[in-house]
C-alpha cells in the first residue's frame, strides 16, 4: 500500500457535498467501451443455435401445460387418498413450472442472444422547466383570489371547523364493532368459575377425583359448566380466560404460604390459569423434576411450587391461582373464582 | 373581462388530419382506431423506446410486482371456495382425522380447499408462497436501495412509498395467515390480542372493537378477511401505481461506470429488448413460485385442528417477516433482578397497569420502521446533501451509509433470529435461557461491532480500489530487474474500468456552522457531531495529480507498455 494509501485528503478529488461541483476524477469519462459483438451476430450458426435453443424452451412449456392437465384429469385422487394428493399436486406445480419457466426463459434467451445489445444512451430530462413552475404558482394564485378566500376569514374559519368535525361520524359509526350487552372492562374481571364447580378434563368432560391424581401428573381443565354454553363464540371466550392447569406436587415440595392462600391447595394439588401473563399463549409445557411450566410462545418459565413466580422470559406477572378443594364426592372443585384478571396485562387492571 | 377571442388555436385541417390517413397494414388499421379514439400513439412514441438501465440488482422489485400479481390471481381463486364465517360446524369432508371434528366455517373450508377441491392445495400453496416472496423481494429491494443511495434526491418520496408498501404487505401477510382459523394462527391472534391489550387507555378498547366483544369471539375472521381481500390490496395497488408512476418520471437510477453521467441514461430501450426481459421475467418468477407451490409443502394447517384457546405447540413460529415481532418480545425480561417491570400506576380512580414488557419491545420496532421512512431526509440533513443524485453510489464509496445499514440489518436479524431461540436451543442443544441471553448481549452490542467491521472493510476496499488505479492488477508474475531487484508485475487497467474505480464522490466532515445569531445550536451540533461519524474515516478518491504521477513513474521506471489512452493523457499532461 504504503504512501498511497489514503490519498491526499487536502486533493483536488474532495468534493464538499453541496457544492455541485462534478468533475475532478482522476481521468475523464472515456464514454461508452466498444460494443463487443456477440457470436449470434457474427455467426449464422450460433444464431440458429440460439434460436433452437429458444423454441426449445417453448416446447418444454407445451409439455408443462400437458402435464398440469394431466395431473388434473387423469391422476384421480379419491376421498382421503393423501399419497395421490400428493402425486396430483406435484404434478399440477411441476406442469405450471415448466409451463412458466419455458416461456419465461425462453423470451429471455431471446432477448439475450438475438435482440440487438447495443448499450444507448438517452438524456435525463430536467425535472421540472423555471417557467412551468412560475406558471404554476401564478395559476395557482389566481385560482385562490377567484375563490376569495383570504378576504374572508369567516368563510375560512367555518370551513375550517366544518371539515374536521365532519370525519369524526367515520369514527363513531365504528362503536358497534363490539355489540355485546357486557360492553366494558368489568367483565374481564370474571370468568365462568364459581364456588363448588368441577373441574373437568377437557375435551372429555368427566371430573377428576383428587386420589386418582399421582403426584408429578399434570391435567388440562375446563370448568364443568362450560358445555353449558351452547354459542360457538361465547364459548370459546369463555374457555379463553378459564383453562387451568391442574399439578399435583409433593405436598412438601409447595413452598409454605400464609393468610387465605393456605387453603388454596389440596394435598399438594394446585391449580393455576393456563393463560400467559404476558400476551395470553397458553402455558402448555410442564417440566415435571423441576416443576417449572413453560409457555411455548415466548417461553415466559413460572415455577408451580412458588405459586407460579416468573422465574425467566419476559412475563411480568405470576399466573393466577385457582383456589380448589373437594366436594363431598372427592372430585377437585373450584372454590372461588380467580381473585384477580387472568391473562395479559391490561392498562384498566389495577 | 376581456372579450374571449373565438379565434381558433388549431386549424380545421389540424383537427381533421386524423381522418384523413388512410391506414394500409394491420398495424396501422389498429394503432388508428385506438389512436382517433384515445390518442394512444404518443405514448408510444414516449415509451417505445425509452432506455432503462440494467443490472441483476434492480430485478427485486420485478420479483415483488410479479409475486404480489400471482397472489392476487391465486387468492382470487381461493376466494371462491372460502368461507371466512366463524360459525360452528361439523367437518365432514375427506381428511379423515378430522371427520366429525367441531370447528369454524373457516377452518373447514380451508380444508375442503386444500383435500376436496382438484387443484386447491397447489394455488393454497402458490399463494402463500407468493405471499412470503412479495415481502422478500420488497425487503431485498429496498436493501439495494438502500445500500446503493437510490433513494436520494429525487426519489426521497418514492421511498416513502415503498416503506409502505413493505408495511402494507406485513399487514396483507399477517391478516392472510390468521384466515384459516387453526391452533397456529389463532395464537398468532391472541398474541396481538395480548399486545393491543397493553398499549395505555385505549389498547383495551381497541381489542375490544377488533374481536367484537372479549378475545377470540366470532367477528374477528370476517373482519380481518375483509381487510385481507379488498381493503390492504387495493392500498397496495395504488401504492405500486404510485410507486411505479415515480419511477417513469425520475427515470431508472444507473451504476457509476464509462459512459455514465448525472445527466444521461445508459441502458436498453425498452422495445424490443428491455420488455422481453422483465416480461419474461413474470413467468420465471411464476415458475419459481409453482415449483416451491409443487414441490415443498408450506402451512400444513390441517396438521393443527381447529382454534381452541387451550391448546399450542411447542416450536411454533410466525411467517418470516413477523419473526421480528415476535423475537423482541421474547427478548425482553419480565423483570430485573426481582423488580418487576410490570407495575401499577397509582391514579385517584385506583390505579392503571402499566406492562413495561411487552410496551419497551414496540421502541425498537417503532424505530425502526420510522427510522425506514425518515432515512432519507435524516441522511441528507446529516450529509447536507441537497443535489440530485442519478447515478449509484457503490457501497464501498459510502461507509458511513453501508456501515449504518449493516448495523440496523444485524439489529433487525438479532430480533429475527430470537423468534427461533427455542428452536435454535434444540437443533444444538444449547440450554434456551442462555441463547436468550446471549441474544440479549447481541441486541446492544451487534449493531455497534457491524457498523465498525463494515465500516473497516469499506475502508480497505476503497484503499484497494487506489492500489489498482496507481499501480493496476498484480499479474501473478515476477520480473528480474537489470540490477538484480524482484519485482511483481502489475497490469494496468484500461480507461473504462479505472472510470468506475475513480468516479466518486468522497465528502469531508462539514463541521457545526454558527446560525445567523452567530450561535451554534444544539441541533447543529448534533448534525456535525453524526456527520463525523460519517465522514470522519475517509479515503480519498485518486485525484488527477496523482494519477499521473504514477504514472509517469511507471514510465521512467518499467518496460511495461501503458495503454494508449494512458500514454496520450500523460503526453498531454506534459504539454
Amino acid at each position: 500500500m504504503g504512501e498511497h494509501g489514503n490519498g491526499d485528503p487536502q486533493s483536488d478529488a474532495v468534493i464538499r457535498a453541496g457544492e455541485g461541483k462534478s468533475s475532478g476524477h482522476a481521468i475523464d469519462n472515456p464514454g461508452l467501451p466498444p460494443h463487443r459483438p456477440r457470436l449470434a451476430d457474427v455467426d449464422e450458426k450460433a444464431a440458429k443455435r440460439a434460436e433452437r435453443q429458444v423454441s426449445a424452451l417453448f416446447l418444454i412449456s407445451i409439455i408443462g401445460t400437458v402435464m398440469f392437465f394431466v395431473g388434473y384429469f387423469v391422476v384421480g385422487v379419491t376421498a382421503g387418498d393423501l399419497e395421490m394428493l400428493r402425486l396430483q399436486n406435484t404434478l399440477l406445480g411441476l406442469g405450471v413450472a415448466f409451463a412458466m419457466l419455458g416461456i419465461g426463459l425462453g423470451v429471455v434467451q431471446w432477448a439475450r442472444a438475438l435482440m440487438p445489445d447495443h448499450e444507448v444512451i438517452e438524456d435525463r430530462k430536467p425535472l421540472r422547466k423555471e417557467e412551468d413552475r412560475a406558471e404554476a404558482a401564478a395559476t395557482i394564485n389566481e385560482i385562490v383570489d377567484e375563490t376569495q378566500i383570504k378576504r374572508r376569514p369567516l368563510l375560512r374559519n367555518t370551513l375550517i371547523g366544518a371539515a374536521l368535525l365532519a370525519p369524526l361520524p367515520a369514527l363513531v359509526v365504528l362503536r358497534d364493532l363490539d355489540r355485546s350487552e357486557d360492553f366494558g372492562v368489568e367483565r374481564m374481571r370474571h370468568t365462568i368459575w364459581e364456588e363448588g364447580v368441577r373441574l373437568v378434563r377437557d375435551p372429555t368432560g368427566t371430573p377428576i377425583r383428587a386420589a386418582d391424581l399421582t403426584v408429578g401428573s399434570v391435567v388440562h381443565v375446563v370448568p364443568e359448566t362450560l358445555r353449558e354454553i351452547s354459542e360457538h363464540g361465547e364459548r370459546l371466550a369463555a374457555k379463553a380466560k378459564s383453562v387451568v392447569l391442574l399439578i399435583r406436587m409433593q405436598p412438601d415440595d409447595l413452598a409454605p404460604v400464609t393468610g387465605e392462600q393456605e387453603n388454596w391447595t389440596y394435598e399438594g394439588i394446585i391449580a393455576c390459569s393456563k393463560v400467559c401473563t404476558h400476551v395470553g399463549c397458553p402455558v402448555a409445557l410442564y417440566e415435571r423434576q423441576t416443576h417449572h411450566l413453560l409457555c411455548p410462545c415466548h417461553q415466559s418459565t413460572f415455577d408451580a411450587a412458588q405459586q407460579f413466580k416468573v422465574i425467566f422470559g419476559p412475563a411480568g406477572r405470576p399466573l393466577p391461582q385457582l383456589p380448589i378443594t373437594v366436594d363431598d364426592e372427592g372430585f377437585l372443585v373450584a372454590r372461588s373464582d380467580f381473585t384477580e384478571p387472568v391473562g395479559p396485562t391490561y392498562w384498566e387492571r389495577g | 373581462m376581456s372579450t374571449q377571442s373565438l379565434e381558433p388555436k388549431y386549424t380545421e385541417a389540424q383537427y381533421s388530419e386524423v381522418d384523413q390517413y388512410q391506414p394500409a397494414t394491420r398495424t396501422g388499421r389498429i394503432s388508428n382506431y385506438v389512436d382517433q379514439r384515445v390518442g394512444g400513439t404518443g405514448l408510444v412514441r414516449e415509451f417505445g423506446r425509452k432506455v432503462f438501465p440494467d443490472h441483476w440488482t434492480f430485478m427485486f422489485g420485478e420479483v415483488a410486482l410479479y409475486s404480489f400479481l400471482i397472489t392476487v390471481v391465486s387468492g382470487a381463486f381461493l376466494t371462491f371456495w372460502f368461507d371466512p364465517s366463524m360459525a360452528s360446524t361439523q367437518y365432514e369432508g375427506s381428511y379423515a382425522p378430522m371427520q366429525g371434528v367441531e370447528m369454524s366455517t373457516a377452518y373447514a373450508t380451508a380444508l375442503e380447499l386444500s383435500f376436496d377441491v382438484r387443484g386447491g392445495l397447489f394455488m393454497r400453496q402458490l399463494h402463500h408462497w407468493g405471499a412470503l416472496m412479495f415481502v422478500m423481494a420488497m425487503a431485498v429491494h429496498m436493501l439495494r436501495v438502500f445500500f446503493t443511495g437510490a433513494f436520494r434526491k429525487p426519489r426521497e418520496l418514492n421511498w416513502v412509498v415503498g416503506c409502505a408498501l413493505l408495511v402494507a404487505g406485513l399487514g396483507a401477510g399477517f391478516t392472510g395467515y390468521s384466515l384459516p382459523d387453526e391452533v397456529l394462527s389463532g395464537n398468532g391472534l391472541r398474541i396481538i390480542d395480548g399486545m393491543l391489550k397493553a398499549i395505555p387507555m385505549v389498547g383495551t378498547y381497541i381489542s375490544f372493537f377488533l374481536f367484537g366483544g372479549e378475545f377470540p369471539g366470532d367477528e374477528v375472521i370476517p373482519r380481518l378477511y375483509s381487510l385481507h381481500i379488498f381493503v390492504i390490496p387495493a392500498v397496495i395497488l395504488i401504492l405500486i401505481a404510485v410507486h411505479l408512476f415515480m419511477v417513469v418520471v425520475h427515470k431508472h437510477t444507473q451504476y457509476p461506470g464509462p459512459g455514465r453521467t448525472e445527466r444521461n441514461v445508459v441502458g436498453y430501450p425498452i422495445g424490443p429488448v428491455y420488455a422481453a426481459k422483465a416480461g419474461g421475467f413474470l413467468f420465471v418468477v411464476f415458475g419459481v413460485l409453482a415449483l416451491l407451490a409443487g414441490l415443498f409443502q408450506i402451512n400444513a394447517l390441517w396438521n393443527y385442528g381447529p382454534y381452541d384457546p387451550s391448546p399450542v405447540q411447542a416450536g411454533t413460529q410466525p411467517d418470516w417477516y413477523i419473526g421480528w415481532f415476535d423475537g423482541v418480545l421474547r427478548l425482553m425480561p419480565g423483570s430485573i433482578g426481582d423488580i418487576s417491570l410490570e407495575f401499577v400506576l397509582p391514579t385517584p380512580w385506583g390505579g392503571n397497569s402499566v406492562a413495561l414488557p411487552v410496551l419497551i419491545p414496540m421502541i425498537p420496532i417503532a424505530v425502526l420502521l420510522l427510522g425506514l421512512f425518515v432515512w432519507p431526509f435524516l441522511e441528507a440533513w446529516i450529509t447536507g446533501d441537497k443535489k440530485e443524485h442519478h447515478v449509484l453510489d457503490r457501497p464501498r464509496n459510502a461507509p458511513g451509509r453501508t456501515a449504518f445499514g449493516m448495523a440496523m440489518m444485524v439489529w433487525y436479524f438479532v430480533m429475527w433470529g430470537a423468534a427461533s431461540s427455542d428452536l435454535v436451543a434444540v437443533q444444538f442443544s444449547l440450554s434456551l435461557n442462555d441463547v436468550i441471553i446471549w441474544l440479549r448481549v447481541l441486541f446492544f452490542l451487534g449493531p455497534i461491532l457491524a457498523f465498525i467491521i463494515t465500516k473497516r472493510i469499506c475502508l480497505a476496499l476503497q484503499r484497494k480500489d487506489r492500489e489498482i488505479v496507481l499501480h493496476g492488477n498484480e499479474a501473478g508474475v515476477i520480473e528480474m530487474l537489470p540490477h538484480g531487484e524482484f519485482r511483481e508485475k502489475h497490469n494496468r487497467v484500461n480507461d473504462y474500468e479505472l472510470f468506475t474505480l475513480v468516479a466518486y464522490e468522497s465528502p469531508e466532515v462539514t463541521p457545526a456552522r454558527p446560525n445567523a445569531k452567530g450561535k451554534v445550536s444544539l441541533l447543529e451540533k448534533s448534525r456535525a457531531g453524526l456527520n463525523r461519524v460519517f465522514f470522519e474515516d475517509r479515503v480519498a478518491p485518486v485525484s488527477r495529480e496523482e494519477y499521473l504521477e504514477a504514472l509517469s513513474h511507471d514510465h521512467h521506471e518499467s518496460s511495461a507498455a501503458l495503454p494508449a489512452a494512458a500514454s496520450a493523457q500523460l503526453e498531454s499532461s506534459k504539454h
